[in-house]
Order: structure tokens, then sequence, then C-alpha cells
């Protein structure tokens, strides 16, 4: 087991918005150097390289514009927003094993570019499992996610004040933190459930942002992150999760289409970890669309089956009080949709005892990826 | 219009069927269990042997979405329109996504999303796109 055996001990991102200007391997060149100056450690140390398969930029592209040295071991893994935790976990599991000793992993990603959008980039002769849903008009993410959203919603009661109070809390997290794209606009109740459709029953506040930007990680051994300068945050536990007959987004087609990947990546996640849910200290939940929160909450076991919408009422998700703060720094619908990785990021602050909406003592962050697709997840400590 | 790849060579006998006004799917020549989307392999018994078995074309509505703009230029003139998951009433594991229509033939608005709702009984219907039979349902 690679339990507590690495740490992140370096953490870089440039700013979010639209329309920046540099390329996505800039952005990501940029992430990756800021986290190495972050960590102290020089970049011609760097010899482990995980990234997303989605990445502009490639592996050798990054090695000559931050300047690594021999590298021995690198990784990509696929599946937009299922592979943040993914990238890390693989990361430490290369220190871990021996295969390299700085691993760095990061997220590039910008909203006009080729890489960023697929569906918008849909060819018109239709192959593999999109010949069975975008021809019929089922079109965007949004729309794939819908239709599982009405079926939850339809199977266990849950309700659009559920998807809002996600919606919610994240925002008013977003509202402390300078970074977050949405840091000085609130959202209420009323102006949630005004929004217009975009795929009903989701609407607008359902969705995440479009954000342009790149995020960063540096992973050593637990030994080495000792002597550096920053407050180690260890990877305790780390999971990545396919489960049976899983179609990619468009999961209609098993027995169970509501039992997503979190609960196939949940089972390895907590079955090599020394805690169980009720010890996590907050939660920084992959949130493309409101729906997959509860769906996520599910899968990791902080509620039962058909529980988590009503898991989020009374304030649950919200910091201070609610009993799992979770996206403290506004996730991917109010900080920056950047497939996740800044969910990443938050954990580490939470653990470094450095984010804008800081659970006091807090011990342990679970981070996930995306919900309805191939993912992964990560439970850090302090 | 997007259409489906008909010569894909794993769901060609699929479209070959709506050709025919016939809805069929994959099943698996070995222990018989139907499957959709079609693959090579069935995941029970591991046989390669597959028939297309034709489908009495009932469904149910298992769940759906109502989508509005923006989406791709093709679809933009229907939006809003719905689409939907049938439920085929053949196995429980058996669904596809589809569009319900008013009647044979017509656009995938033509029914009042605000008239559908979960577990509705559908019947299949086809509709030609540029050459390909798209399997369409209307409310029984
Ligand atoms: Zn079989």
């Amino acid at each position: 087991m690679i339990k507590d055996r690495t740490a992140i001990v370096g953490i870089g991102q440039t700013t979010f918005g639209k329309g920046i200007e540099d390329s996505e391997l800039s952005l990501a060149c940029q992430a990756i150097s800021a986290a190495l100056d972050d960590a102290g450690i020089a970049p011609s140390e760097v010899d482990g390289l995980c990234m997303f398969a989605m990445e502009d930029g490639r592996e050798v592209q990054v090695a000559r514009n931050v300047g690594c040295g021999d590298v021995t071991f690198f990784s990509e893994i696929g599946y937009g927003g299922g592979a943040g935790c993914g990238v890390v976990g693989q990361a430490a599991m290369a220190v871990a094993t021996g295969q390299c000793r700085v691993a760095v992993a990061w997220r590039a990603r910008k909203r006009a570019s080729k890489t960023s959008r697929p569906w918008a980039q849909t060819k018109p002769v239709l192959g593999g499992d999109q010949q069975w849903s975008r021809a019929f008009g089922l079109l965007r993410p949004v729309d794939e996610v819908a239709l599982l959203a009405r079926r939850y919603m339809h199977e266990y009661g849950a309700t659009r004040d559920h998807l809002a109070n996600v919606a919610l809390a994240f925002r008013k997290h977003a509202n402390r933190n300078p970074n977050a794209v949405m840091y000085e606009k609130p959202l209420t109740r009323e102006q949630y459930m005004s929004a217009r459709w975009i795929s009903e029953p989701l609407c607008l506040f359902d969705n995440c942002l479009e954000t342009d930007g790149a995020l960063a990680i540096v992973v050593v051994s637990a030994e080495r992150a000792r002597d550096l300068r920053r407050k180690p945050v260890y990877v305790h536990s780390f999971g990545q999760g396919l489960p049976p007959q899983h179609t990619v987004m468009t999961n209609y087609y098993c027995d169970d289409p509501l039992r997503g990947p979190s609960w196939a990546c949940a089972q390895r996640l907590w079955a090599n970890s020394d805690f169980r849910p009720a010890d996590v200290s907050c939660a920084q939940i992959y949130d493309a669309f409101s729906p997959l929160v509860p769906l996520s909450l599910e899968g990791y076991g902080f509620c039962g089956r058909g529980e988590g919408g009503a898991f989020t009422d009374g304030g649950a998700l919200e910091w201070p009080d609610g009993r799992l703060p979770t996206n403290t720094s506004g996730g991917g619908m109010s900080e920056a949709y950047v497939h996740g990785f800044n969910l990443v990021l938050e954990g580490v602050r939470q653990m470094r005892g450095d984010s804008t909406a800081q659970v006091a003592n807090a011990t342990t962050c679970l981070v996930t990826s995306g919900e309805g697709v191939p993912t992964s997840a990560l439970l850090l400590r302090n | 219009m997007l259409i489906p790849d008909i010569e894909d060579e794993d769901s060609a006998p699929f479209w070959e069927a709506t050709a025919r006004g016939e809805l069929r799917v994959q099943a698996c020549g070995g222990c018989g269990r139907m499957r959709h989307p079609p693959r090579p392999m069935c995941p029970h018994c591991r046989s390669l042997a597959t028939e297309w078995r034709r489908l009495s074309g009932r469904a149910t509505v298992w769940s759906f979405v109502v989508v509005h703009p923006p989406v791709l230029p093709d679809f933009a003139e229907l939006a809003p329109y719905p689409v939907i998951v049938a439920a085929l009433e053949e196995d429980a594991e058996l669904r596809m996504v589809g569009n319900v229509v008013s009647a044979e033939g017509a656009p995938i608005n033509s029914v009042d999303p605000a008239t559908l709702a979960i577990g509705q009984p559908l019947r299949v219907a086809f509709a030609e796109v540029e050459g390909v039979h798209m399997p369409r349902w209307v409310r029984d």
C-alpha cells in the first residue's frame, strides 16, 4: 500500500479567467513552475510526469520548457474530469514504488481550445457510444447528466431545492475566495429558481463554469517531505473506479445506472484507508453538474442510496458549520472549472490550514474526480 | 444532421433492421442474453456468436430531458425538444436513447414536453434522416 508514503509538497496555479492569451502548454508550465517554487525543488530534479490524456501540451514539451532532468516515469489518464485525482494518485504510486523521486501532476485547460470541449466538435457521422445518443439530440454533457438526474429525482424524491443547496453552498465559499471567478457574485435561491433552463431538469446554475487556467502539484516521498519548507500533505489513500457495464457519460444501459464509478472507486479508497467517511473533515467533490454531488456523497459512503439529496439540507455542505463543508474554494461551479484539478489544490490548502474557508482543526480531506466517467479519488491527511 | 455510422462493424445490423421497419437488438448466440449497445463479446458468457432479435417495439419512458439552447447548429432550430431513454419491455436492462414524437414522421419537437412523464407506454416508429432510419417513439 502507498498509505502515507508520499506527500504533496508544492502547489501552483495560474489566474483563472476567460480568454487568457497564453497557450495551454504555457499555462501548464507556469503552474508547474509555481508548484516547484512553492516546494523549493529545482526543475532538474523532476523525474516523474503525470497528466490528463486530454492535455494539449505533451510530456516532452513540458520537460523541455520547465527544464526537467532524466524523466523515468510518465503516465496519462483518460476520461476528462475523471482523471484529476488519478494523475496525483499515480504520481504518488510512482514515487512510493521508486520509479521516480519528484513527480508533478497538472491540468491546463482553455475553453476555446480544440481539446477542451469535445462535444462542440462532434463529427457529422457518429461512431462508438455517441451514435446511440448524439444522433437523437442528446448533445452535451449536461444533457447526458440531466437524463440521470431526472431518473434520480424520480426514484428517490430529490428536488431542485437539493440541487440549489449544492450551487448555493459552493457560491458562498467562492465569495470568500479572491481567486474564484465568482468571488464578487453572490447567488440567491430566487436567482437559482428563476434561471434559464439548459437541459431540464437542470438550469444554468446546475452547470460548472467555463474557465481558462492551469494548476499543478508536486509529490515526493514522506521522508523527503519532512525536510521541505511546506507542511507535508500526505496521500493517505487513492482509488480509481470503473464499474461493471459502464458507459462513459451515457450510463443508461446497465442494471443500476445510478450506481456510478464513485461506488467502485470508494471500495479501494476506504479499504486502503485508516479512516471512514465519518472521520473526514471536509470534502472537495467533482461538480461539473450539481447532481454529481449527491450521487458522489452516496458513492463515497456519506449517506445511503437515494439519501444524497436530503444530505444537502440544513447547510450540510456549507462552511463553517455544516457537517461536511464541501468545495470550500467554490469548486467547479463557482471557483473555476479546470477539470476538477482545483479541487486537489483546495484539499491541499485545507490540510495546510490556509483555505479561505478553513475548516477548524481539519485533519483529513476527501477529493473526488468526475462521477459519470471512469473516475478517481484521494484521501489527504496532514 | 448528425447521423450514426450505419456501416459501423458492430451496429450495422441494427440500421439494416430499422431500414426494414424492424427494431432489433443484438442477442448472444451462446446464452441468449440481449445487449445494447452492440459489441463483439457477450459479458455473461464471452461468446462471440451473435444474432439480431426482433423486439415488440413496446417500451416505457425511463427518463427524459428537455434540451434548451445553446446546442449544435443541426439541432438549434428544433430546440427546445425532449430526449428520452426508453426502457424496452423485453429486458429491464435494455434501454435506448430516443425521441418521442406526436406521430410517425413528426419532428422531435412535436410533443409538448409538459405532457411527458416517466413510465408512459411507448411504441416504436421510424423516421428517415438523410438515409438513416432512426427509431422514434410515439405514446401508446
Ligand atoms: Zn452470452
